[in-house]
């Protein structure tokens, strides 16, 4: 096991130093001047010219650059925004616990749904549940999840007036932030109605973001239990007079599983591209708005930092599936 | 009474290009105590019908009978529920590929405490206790240690022993064993066929021995049942067999042996021609 | 039973008609697959034809019919089946020209990814060594990224605009052709037709492209149709973003960030290009799931 994890983490070093080039690069390699660009000025004089090219370290090689800034991101210095001034890591703290509530809600969405869903289609293989479960996962699988949220704006906000359109809560509620986490914030403040408000703003983006990783889901479930139920080993199971729920929830459930965790952790990077969109359309403070919004502003330092800290999230979670993969896989465990 | 009786037994599977007669028109009972082989060569359709008794075919699969009966009891038409108290505890069938029958993401422990908790309704210690008992009733040395480990983790050998503990754990009164050995190395093979005569005898099981091999048929059986392309062909005593095979399919299928080889090529059962006659009526 | 012993004899036949008989045997077993194919074509006709049947030009603004609802709805018109836009445009024109651009997208970016991933999937698959092994690292580099990410800020350093749009989601989508092509040319390598090609005399660049290639396209093509309705789906998303073909291109996703502001006001103006999007990516997607059952022989006889 822990050559298991050794393994991975040799990969990940050099993977994580050449994603740190690539956003190093974006600012330096491509066409505009980097001076003014992370500087955010237009027109200047040569003089601040030279002054800010030498305080930005711009005037020293591209490799010492590099190096520098290296060990700044190591230390913990992410550099500042030309907008807000802030450090981008303070500014990710920040923003970063309303992205993780969404993706976690929609993950969840995505799991308990489509998990018995492919399970469920896979038992009645070729029944009309099965088609309609396949299909309606296969229409989630094609949609624009920007359209999907304007839709649902349109009627469970607009027509039906169920849900508020934008925001994390209610502006009739105002607390300090706890935990980060709108729902749990709410309760513990112990206003009236706050965690309801809460509840209400993040259902229609829950289902919006949730919308592919559970279509992607219960797809991946089922073909991998039709693989597993045709295994002998649950023709043992159903041999030793199991009924058939142990037979399938334990028997295959368990097996067909492996298979999954890998796709469920790969919806990470399909989460974090539709926090992008999702956020945009529902103004959710998160960090897919945030670089959606320092893209607009041409907020470079914001941007370089925050693809390096977006990317080393995903390679983080990655691992983290990599080494849960090794824990339900007795096979890799022993 | 026999234990186990099938009149007319018929097998069709739904396929893309309709339906397949697998097994068509098996007739055949066992007593207690007693060793049926049934021999035939892959597609014969002899698991399909031992199957087709454990109720373990997939949907696509038709089963029609006149009669199926475990001691005296229609089975074929009992509720799933009911049918489950008798599959696993008084029938029980081990299989071919021993490690893939087992489930790899369980320990073998789990595997045969299982079946105990499903039929006999024995606390956990009890459980665990009679785990060990039928670990070492089957030669698996180190019983205690071994139900922690994984499938993976054993040899084929040691799987089919496992395979064999959990189908006798609940003391059946059938044993079907679907080709138990083929899957094995020869030095292997012999031990369990060995171990599978002994416990056998010991609890005075009967058994059904699935088999291509006719070295197994005369070591093991009582009587045999040669079946060809779904139909039975020939039965008899296993003395009777092999001293006077009456059918000439059996006859092509005793002259199918290494021994007979002539140059680099082995012999099939279609080298030794025979028209397709039909059956020709038991004998004892 | 004479079904199964035709397709038996077509398995058999190595003749390249024979072969396209039994792909369109299996692809066409799968009703999804020949529903989305059916609705492909009608889509590139609709197309091709957009100048001869739209009834409007895609960027004409009528002033006297600005938001004027589809036909069928009170206020609607005739003249304007789906309505108009906050401009005063043809909503029906504007999409069936907005089904050029979408089109257009997956072609270039599938043809790019394709190409591009194909030579150096197959660089690194038949040479391995230290090649193999930078290759693969970049690659795994851009997948650390999430694509849309990785697109959107590639577009905002190149410009904004349906050709920045177009390369970025084509960098962000060859490294799945790399891999597959790699991992099949390695299975391909060691095969004795291989060596037997090797021992007839055929160079490195024959090898790689005449005799391992052409028996490495099934994966590929499957993955073909993938990225063709993903291109579609982020060049829409991107368009959508502001960062895509910019107004007044009839883009189906720049048209939807347009319909923004209207959202509470003209359901139409956003309900149909969207719809547009999930149409064609749906067909596609039906079609590369029968594409995928034709040409995977794991899931053949199942």
């Amino acid at each position: 096991m822990l050559r298991f994890v050794l393994g991975r983490l040799a990969v990940l070093i050099p993977t994580f130093i050449g994603v740190s080039i690539i956003a190093f690069a974006f600012i330096r390699v491509l066409p505009g001047d980097p001076v003014m660009l992370m500087s955010g000025e237009r027109v200047m004089a040569p003089e601040r010219y030279e002054k800010i090219s030498h305080e930005l370290g711009y005037d020293r090689p591209l490799p010492v650059q590099y190096f520098d800034y290296l060990t700044d991101v190591l230390s913990g210095d992410f550099g500042s925004s030309i907008v807000t001034k802030r450090p981008v890591l303070d500014d990710f703290l920040t923003l970063f616990p309303a992205t993780l509530e969404l993706s976690l809600c929609a993950i969840l969405l995505a799991v308990f749904i489509g998990v018995p869903a492919g399970v469920f289609a896979a038992i009645k293989r070729g029944s009309f549940f099965d088609q309609a479960i396949m299909s309606t996962a296969l229409v989630g699988y094609s949609m624009p999840i920007f359209w999907w949220g304007l839709l649902l704006i349109i009627l469970v906000s607009g027509t039906l007036g169920w849900t508020p359109v934008s925001g994390r809560i209610s502006l009739l509620y105002y607390f300090p932030s706890v935990t980060g986490f709108m729902l749990i914030d709410s309760l513990l403040s112990g206003q009236a109605g706050a965690f309801k408000s809460a509840v209400s703003h993040l259902i229609l983006p829950t289902i919006v973001l949730g919308t592919i990783p559970l279509a992607v889901i219960a797809r991946q479930t089922r073909s991998a239990m039709l693989e597993v139920l045709g295994e002998d080993y649950v023709r043992t199971a159903r041999a030793k007079g199991l009924p058939p729920f142990r037979v399938v929830g334990i028997h295959a459930l368990r097996n067909a599983l492996i298979p999954v965790v890998t796709t469920i952790g790969l919806q990470v990077g399909v989460l974090l591209a539709g926090a992008i969109l999702t956020e945009t359309i529902f103004s959710w403070p998160g960090i897919g708005k945030w670089m959606v919004d320092s893209v607009f502003k041409r907020d470079y330092p914001v941007i370089q930092s925050g693809l390096l800290i977006i990317a080393g999230i995903i390679m983080l979670v990655n691992l983290l599936v990599d080494l849960l993969y090794g824990l339900i896989n007795p096979r890799i465990r022993h | 009474m026999a234990l186990l009786e099938i009149k007319n037994l018929t097998v069709t599977f739904d396929t893309a290009a309709g339906p397949l007669r697998a097994v068509d028109g098996i007739s055949l009972s066992v007593d207690a105590g007693e060793v049926l082989a049934i021999v035939g060569e892959s597609g014969s359709g002899k698991s399909v019908s031992m199957l087709a008794v454990m109720g373990l075919l997939p949907w696509t699969a038709t089963v029609k009978a006149d009669r199926m009966a475990f001691e005296g009891r229609d089975i074929l038409n009992l509720s799933p529920a009911e049918r489950r108290r008798i599959v696993g505890k008084d029938i029980a069938m081990i299989f071919q590929e021993p490690i893939a029958s087992l489930n790899p993401c369980f320990t073998v422990g789990f595997q045969i405490e299982e079946a105990l908790k499903q039929h006999m309704g024995l606390d956990r210690k009890a459980r665990r206790k009679r785990a060990i008992e039928l670990f070492a009733a089957v030669g698996i040395p180190d019983p205690e240690d071994r139900l922690g480990h994984y499938p993976h983790q054993m040899s084929g050998g040691q799987c089919q022993r496992v395979m064999i503990a959990i189908a006798i754990a609940c003391n059946p009164k059938l044993l079907i064993a679907d080709e138990p050995t083929t899957a094995l190395d020869v030095t292997i093979q012999k031990q369990i066929l060995d171990l599978l005569m002994q416990l056998q005898a010991e609890q005075g099981m009967g058994m059904i021995m699935i088999t291509h091999n006719m070295g197994v048929v005369a070591e093991t059986a009582d009587r045999v049942i040669v079946q060809y392309k779904g139909r039975k062909m020939e039965e008899a005593g296993v003395l009777s067999l092999f001293e006077t095979p009456e059918h000439p399919y059996t006859r092509a299928l005793l002259s199918a042996l290494p021994e007979n080889a002539t140059g680099d090529r082995l012999p099939t059962v279609s080298d030794f021609a025979f028209e397709d006659a039909p059956y020709k009526g038991d004998r004892a | 039973m004479t079904d199964a012993s035709a397709t038996q004899a077509k398995m058999q036949d190595p003749s390249r008609s024979a072969r396209l008989a039994e792909f369109w045997y299996y692809f066409s077993e799968n009703r999804g697959a020949v529903i989305g194919l059916v609705f492909f074509i009608l889509l590139v006709i609709l197309a091709l034809a957009a100048p001869l049947i739209a009834p409007h030009a895609a960027n004409a603004q009528y002033r006297d019919a600005i938001l004027v609802p589809p036909y069928w709805q009170e206020g609607g018109r005739a003249a304007y089946l789906l309505g108009t836009d906050a401009v005063g445009r043809d909503m029906l024109s504007r999409l069936l020209f907005g089904a050029r651009y979408s089109l257009f997208i997956g072609v270039v970016v599938t043809l790019l990814a394709l190409t591009s991933g194909i030579l150096i999937g197959t660089v690194a698959g038949y040479f391995r060594g230290w090649a193999d092994t930078a290759i693969t690292r970049v690659m795994d580099i851009i997948l650390a990224f999430p694509s849309l990410l990785l697109a959107l800020v590639l577009v905002a350093v190149l410009g904004p605009g349906l050709t920045n749009a177009m390369i970025a989601i084509a960098l962000v989508q060859q490294p799945h052709y790399v891999r597959l092509t790699r991992a099949a040319v390695m299975a391909e390598k060691n095969r004795d037709y291989v060596t037997a090609a090797r021992v007839a005399g055929a160079g490195n660049l024959r090898l790689m492209f005449r005799t391992i290639l052409p028996n490495c396209t099934a994966p590929l093509i499957v993955q073909a149709a993938l990225s063709f309705s993903t291109a579609i789906l982020d060049a829409a998303a991107l368009g959508f973003l502001g960062m895509g073909a910019q107004p007044p291109t009839p883009e189906w996703g720049t048209m939807l960030a347009e319909a923004r502001e209207f959202i509470l006001r003209a359901w139409w103006v956003v309900t149909f290009p969207g719809l547009a999007i999930l149409i064609t990516v749906l067909a596609i997607n039906l079609m590369g799931d029968g594409l995928r059952d034709a040409l995977d022989p794991k899931l053949k006889r199942s």
